[in-house]
């Protein structure tokens, strides 16, 4: 059924309409409205068979999330930002554990300076840390992706992350079309855990393991992921078959068939880019994008197959790798080792900034030209830039950074 | 393997109770070991009684079950547990901590009880055709044939008097020790399958053997001569001495009449008894006069305190030094350095119509004078060696009548002791006694464990019926009471299974066996911390360095 | 069952204070006397010597298993439990059991309880436990938050007073002037310089919950009772056990029960009932110690007793810390007291 609804409420439905039977919530912005929403439906009886659990931080929150699953329970939480990395340590720990919760992030920025808009840094901070992690493009695909996790999570046991852009997805208020229950049954199977608390059979879980095994734990972690590589297509095909639209998989192609350049990007920024695309195609310019679905595992072959006819890949970046680029710049370059294409990094939209398409598409124009640096800031404010760094060095007491800034800008706007 | 389920995670997920692999013993630098060690009760009884084994079971509630195990040892527990001294009680570890389990009380228990239920103890050899003579059926005559009949041989007792008992019965006085309970013990001995023949004085030793073909003989006549001394006197009153009257209570028919005024001349328990016994016999007056003080009297103190409360006045440090008549001359004495008395030339008088001497007896060995190879010591004692054997070979002797502390405990161990010693003579060998085990002394114990429960009092006879009859001063403990006695045991040295290296061992590795029978350890686990050793209320575990 | 042991009869050879006995009647007896004790933790484990830990964890597990039946599951934080239970290949526990991180114990545990009550299996129920580090430290905020929303855990707090672990540091419930190897016994002021503890029970209560309870391992009968009432009951429970640990205290390994005894009998280690914020019951010290008996059995105090002479002023606080908590919880009848 189709819904005009805000994207929080749309994913906190979806949730629910998977029958998860522990949800945890602590508040962070911009994803607080999606716990809010699984409760509110827990209180109102319409999800029924579901512990809603307020928990005193985010560090508990996957805390609980742990127990409850690894005792059986399927479960659910969310967080954003700072939550994420208070809740670090456990984030790694329920990969360890081979637990499949399911985690949206509301994906925004890490503080200082604190700032509750979007980028993708607090994702990108645990990409490392065994979860599969799943970037939406829309908010239909949120919901989507949703229903994919818990039956991907479950079957790898695995926990899975889906990353929606803060605020740009999750405050978005647009058509939905949410499944109904019986859809959703049909498509997402009974939790059968692999190992559980349980009386009847008294495994110890978490042990502490040296290094005669631990190699071997986490070459199957590796494993795990490749695997993955393998299912999330297969389940997105499943999911096409059932709720009769593509959703999901690896990664999404558009236009970048014989392309020479084509933008590689996460999330919701693809739209825009999508856009762009199309009116310089519009322009004669063989250019294409791809959007990429699962960032872990990473698709490596899919991607690589996706790029083969480009000259230059333009890699639109939610976040930095202070020192490095772009996260996921690198991770491309390792899908093209070999291949000839160069790969420019544009850091992009951090903190919330508008992607603007005209900026989109000079950016893109002078890729096609070459005319890029290998990092690109877009939108860069070099004026402010050059200030403050002329400020540093010259004022050893030079203050805080992001305050002066917001002076300059002021100035700088006069 | 870490699990066998191959869908569970690998190394994470572990099978239940797999640690079992890994054998810690490895560790261990000491080792646990139980030991049983020797009670000091036990130790210090010179019946040589296993206490904290019958108290054990008497814990159990179960007397019957004690009872055997203690008649092991001593054929008359209602006996002793009225008259014995219980040196066990002074050596009982718990009066470090409240006061000394009341061992007697429990014992008389058990004896009375054995009495009234008519218990009969267990045979435990066959016949050997052998033939014992015992002379004298005091205490020792008496646990010597009980416990030669035990080991199978044919006894047969001689004794001079016309009943059995030796001193328990013509020196302690009724009102210590009930006639029917002494009857009813030497009964069951003599029911036991020992011959027991009255008024028949043994005077020609050799004859035994020789004519009569006993293949062993036991004496134990005890010490029967009253000792005397000579005391100037104008015209003295009646001067008697203890040990006869002490006889005549028990043999005259007649109530004895002693006078208005008694003065009892000594300090040992037989001036105590005689004094005790004047005071119900009607004498307003019964004074026992001594030479020293009482921390130095040979009686023991609760039996001054007893013939004190009994209104017996005690004139220490006294010597006798003149009669008149009535009127005693008596002198202060003083203690010196050494623990003399000391005459201070300072006198007094004492008015009284009798004087009773109790300075004690003398063996009468005339009839032994003649028996070659036998030694007679300076004391007038009989010598015997190691074996309990005189110089007469295959005569053996024990009791008041050989050097040793005059009791019925001390006798009935001689009696004991003779026997195994005349069963291995008999077969030709030595009898060996068992290797005594370390003594299992307080600071072993940890006595944390043990509640606080002081002894329990025996009810005593009110004073009006202790002053003017002979009923039994000293009351019996009832079934719950001696219950709560012999439970105050802390059975040092020795495992009673209260758990508790079962439950403190961090290691899980002490295994518990069952009822009765304690716990093992599992040195395949054990790391050799000592926590059981250390926690053990009763000191049954011991730490050994490990073999390297 | 539950009937404290305080109350119960006297059984006076052996008092209600050893394991068991042949002659306590069998409900008298501990879980521990019995031959079919869970052995939560079987033998096998890697603790040292005397380790107190391991055996409070034992007493305190296997009373819970017997109150529940065996429908328990264990959550462990990190620390030495952890490690000495379940080194791979081998684990010594034999109940359902999930380790997961050094700081939220708690927080699982309130997990697993509630997949537990969504899947209506209201029979299983579900222990926390961790070290004195793990509580009163980085799980301080897992637990505060498990006991504000009442959740249906009981968490044990096995309180060695440090780090052990990570070999001995000071944590919150460090006791004065003990050298750890953050607070050495070295310069000025040696060994821990500041804090009495962080008094968890007492802030446990704080939190109104029903059931909060000090446990030792020197007293089996009174953490049995405890631990049986605390099964008996639902919603945040607390149980804070002391158990000695040679390795960081110092003390002999067999004389780990003793140190206990003497932190009771000294009144330094007060144990107590509290329920929904208030003290209920409280153990009467038995034979009382000063604290110096009890600190000097143990190393970490060596430097309050230099051959040059006794440290008589720490000592003093000390004994003062005792003297209040016996005033504070009346730990002595009046007449002992004086
Ligand atoms: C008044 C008094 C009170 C006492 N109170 C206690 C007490 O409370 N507790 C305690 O432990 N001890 C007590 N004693 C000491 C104790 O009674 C003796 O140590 C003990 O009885 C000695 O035992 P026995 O078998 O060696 O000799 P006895 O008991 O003296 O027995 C010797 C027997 O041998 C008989 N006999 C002697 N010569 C011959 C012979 N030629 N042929 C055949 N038979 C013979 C005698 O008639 C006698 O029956 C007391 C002694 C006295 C005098
Ligand atoms: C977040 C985190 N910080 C630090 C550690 C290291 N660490 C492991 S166990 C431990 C000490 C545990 O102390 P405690 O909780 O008192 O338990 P104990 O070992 O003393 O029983 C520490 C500091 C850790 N595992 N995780
Ligand atoms: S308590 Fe256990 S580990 Fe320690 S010495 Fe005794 S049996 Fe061995
Ligand atoms: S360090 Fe202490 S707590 Fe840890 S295992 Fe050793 S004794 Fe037990
Ligand atoms: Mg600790």
């Amino acid at each position: 059924m189709h819904h005009q609804i805000e994207g929080s409420e749309a994913v906190a439905r979806a949730v629910a309409l998977c029958r998860p039977e522990v949800v945890c919530a602590y508040p962070i912005t911009p994803q607080t409205h999606i716990v809010e929403g699984v409760g509110a439906l827990v209180k109102k009886g319409q999800l029924t068979d579901c512990e809603f659990i307020n928990v005193e931080s985010e560090f508990a929150a996957l805390s609980v999330a742990i127990g409850a699953s690894a005792a059986g329970a399927r479960t659910y939480t969310a967080t954003a930002s700072q939550g994420l990395l208070f809740m670090a340590e456990a984030v790694y720990n329920a990969a360890g554990l081979g637990l499949p919760i399911v985690m949206t992030i509301g994906n925004r920025a890490i503080g200082a300076p604190i700032n509750i808009w979007n980028d993708h840094s607090d994702s990108m901070s645990m990409r490392d840390a065994g979860w599969i992690q799943l970037y939406a493009e829309t908010n239909q695909e949120a919901v989507d992706l949703h229903i994919q996790a818990f039956r991907l999570a479950e079957e790898l046991s695995c926990p899975v992350m889906v990353c929606m852009d803060g605020f740009i997805l999750t405050h978005a208020y647009e058509r939905i079309d949410l499944p109904s229950q019986q859809e959703v049954d049909a498509f997402l199977p009974r939790f059968e855990p692999v190992q559980v608390l349980d009386p009847a059979h008294p495994y110890s879980i978490g042990a502490m393991v040296g290094p005669e095994a631990f190699t071997e734990v986490r070459y199957l972690a590796h494993d795990k992921q490749v695997q993955a590589l393998q299912l999330i297509p297969e389940i997105g095909q499943v999911f096409s078959e059932v709720f009769g639209r593509a959703s999901g998989g690896l990664i999404h192609e558009y236009k970048s068939d014989g392309a020479e350049t084509i933008v590689v990007a996460l999330g919701s920024v693809n739209g825009t880019i999508k856009e762009v695309i199309d009116v310089m195609r519009g322009d004669g310019l063989a250019i294409g994008s791809v959007s990429i679905c699962s960032f872990r595992p990473f698709p490596l072959d899919e991607l690589r197959d996706a790029l083969k006819s480009a000259k230059r890949v333009v890699v639109i970046e939610k976040n930095l790798a202070p020192g490095l680029g772009g996260v996921l710049a690198s991770n491309v370059r390792m899908a093209l080792r070999g291949a000839t294409a160069t790969v420019y990094t544009v850091i992009a939209g951090l903190g919330g900034r508008p992607i603007l398409m005209n900026s989109l598409h000079d950016v893109f124009i002078a890729a096609s030209e070459d005319k890029l640096t290998d990092v690109q800031f877009l939108d860069l404010n070099q004026a402010v830039v050059d200030l403050e760094l002329e400020r540093a060095r010259t004022t050893r007491h030079s203050g805080p950074t992001a305050e002066s800034i917001l002076r300059q800008n002021a100035k700088v706007g006069e | 393997m870490s699990n066998t389920d191959p869908k569970l995670p690998y190394a994470i997920t572990l099978d239940p109770g797999t640690s079992l692999a890994n054998h810690t013993g490895s560790w261990r630098t000491f080792m646990p070991v139980y030991r049983d060690a020797l009670p000091p009760c036990n130790n210090a009884c010179p019946a040589g009684e296993n206490i904290q084994g019958w108290l054990y079971h008497a814990e159990e509630g179960n007397y019957q079950a004690a009872w055997n195990v203690l008649v092991q040892d001593n054929p008359m527990p209602a006996i002793m547990g009225r008259v014995c001294y219980h040196p066990c009680e002074s050596a009982c570890n718990r009066k470090d901590l409240d006061e000394a389990v009341a061992v007697h009380a429990v014992e008389r228990f058990l004896g009375d009880e054995a009495l009234k239920q008519g218990w009969m103890p267990e045979a435990t050899h066959a016949d050997t055709g052998k033939r014992v003579l015992v002379v004298g059926a005091g205490p020792s005559g008496l646990s010597a044939a009980y416990h030669l009949r035990r080991l199978g041989h044919a006894v047969t007792i001689r004794e001079a008097g016309p009943m059995a008992g030796g001193m328990m019965r013509f020196g302690i006085p009724k009102y210590r020790l009930p006639r029917d309970i002494l009857d009813g013990e030497i009964a069951r001995i003599v029911n036991f399958g020992v011959t027991l023949e009255l008024n028949q004085k043994v005077e020609d030793i050799p004859a035994a053997f020789e004519s009569e073909g006993f293949d062993a003989v036991f004496i134990a006549v005890g010490a029967h001569l009253a000792k005397r001394i000579d005391i100037p006197a104008h015209a003295a009153g009646r001067i008697l001495d203890a040990a006869s009257v002490l006889h005549d209570m028990e043999t005259s028919p007649e109530p004895l009449q002693l006078g208005r005024r008694v003065i009892v001349y000594g300090g040992g328990n037989t001036a105590m008894d005689v004094a005790r016994t004047a005071k119900r016999l009607g004498a307003e007056e019964a004074m026992i006069v001594y030479r020293r003080s009482r921390t130095e009297m040979p009686a023991h103190d609760f039996e001054a305190t007893e013939a004190e409360q009994e209104g017996v006045l005690i004139h220490w440090l006294r010597t006798i030094k003149h009669i008149d008549e009535t009127t005693f001359t008596v002198e202060k004495m003083e203690i010196d350095a050494n623990g003399r008395p000391q005459a201070t030339g300072e006198f007094e008088t004492l008015e009284a119509d009798t004087l009773i001497m109790a300075l004690g007896q003398d063996v009468d060995t005339s009839f032994l004078q003649s028996v070659p190879g036998v030694k007679i010591a300076r004391d007038g004692v009989v010598d015997v060696d190691e074996h309990m054997m005189t110089g007469y070979t295959g005569l053996f002797a024990g009791g008041d009548m050989v050097p040793s502390e005059r009791t019925v405990t001390v006798a009935v161990g001689h009696g004991k002791k003779a026997a195994h010693h005349i069963d291995a003579w008999l077969k030709g060998q030595t009898y060996v006694k068992p290797a005594k085990h370390p003594l299992a002394a307080f600071d072993k114990l940890n006595t944390w464990y043990y509640d606080d429960a002081p002894q329990l009092v025996q009810p005593q006879l009110d004073i009006i019926r202790r002053q003017t009859s002979f009923d039994e001063v000293i009351g019996d403990l009832d079934e719950s009471t001696a219950l709560f006695e012999a439970r105050r045991c802390l059975s040092c040295g020795n495992c009673f299974e209260c758990d508790n290296c079962y439950g403190v061992c961090p290691d899980n590795a002490v295994k518990k066996l069952g009822p009765g029978k304690r716990f093992e350890f599992l040195y395949d686990f054990c790391k050799g911390c000592g926590l059981c050793a250390a926690e053990c209320p009763c000191g049954a575990i011991d730490m050994i360095p490990e073999a390297s | 069952m539950t009937e404290h042991p305080s109350q119960s009869v006297k059984f006076y050879q052996t008092g209600t204070h050893t394991v068991g006995n042949r002659l306590l009647d069998e409900t008298k007896r501990t879980v521990q006397a019995s031959v079919d004790r869970s052995n939560a933790i079987t033998s096998g484990h890697r603790a040292c010597q005397g380790c107190g830990e391991a055996l409070g964890a034992r007493y305190a597990l296997d009373s819970a298993m017997r109150a529940t039946d065996g429908q328990l599951v264990a959550v462990n934080a990190t620390g030495c439990l952890e490690v000495f239970t379940t080194p791979y290949p081998e684990t010594s526990w034999q109940l359902p059991w999930l380790h997961s991180l050094f700081g939220n114990a708690p927080a699982v545990a309130t997990g697993v309880a509630a997949a537990f009550r969504v899947k209506g299996r209201k029979d299983v129920r579900v222990i926390a436990q961790g070290g004195d580090g793990s509580t009163t430290d980085i799980g301080f905020g897992c637990l505060s938050g498990m006991f504000e929303r009442n959740d249906d855990v009981l968490y044990i707090c096995y309180d060695n007073e440090a780090y052990m672990n990570t070999g001995v540091q000071r944590s919150s419930a460090t006791p004065p002037f003990a050298r750890t190897a953050t607070t050495q016994a070295i310069g000025e002021a040696p060994g821990n310089v500041f804090g009495t503890g962080k008094n968890l029970p007492l802030i446990a209560m704080a939190h109104n919950i029903p059931y909060v309870a000090t446990a030792s391992v020197a007293d089996l009968h009174d953490l049995e009772y405890k631990v049986t009432k605390a099964m008996g009951m639902r919603g945040a429970r607390y149980i804070h056990i002391l158990v000695p640990c040679p390795l960081g205290w110092g003390s002999a390994s067999d004389a780990t029960i003793q140190v206990a005894r003497l932190a009771i009998e000294s009144g330094l280690f007060p144990l107590f009932e509290a329920e929904h914020g208030e003290v209920t019951q409280v153990s009467k010290i038995r034979r009382r110690v000063m604290a110096e008996d009890y600190l000097k059995v143990q190393k970490r105090f060596a430097h309050l007793f230099r051959k040059e002479g006794k440290d008589v002023d720490k000592i003093a606080v000390v004994q003062r810390m005792a003297d209040h908590n016996i005033k504070r919880f009346g730990l002595m009848d009046e007449e002992t007291a004086q």
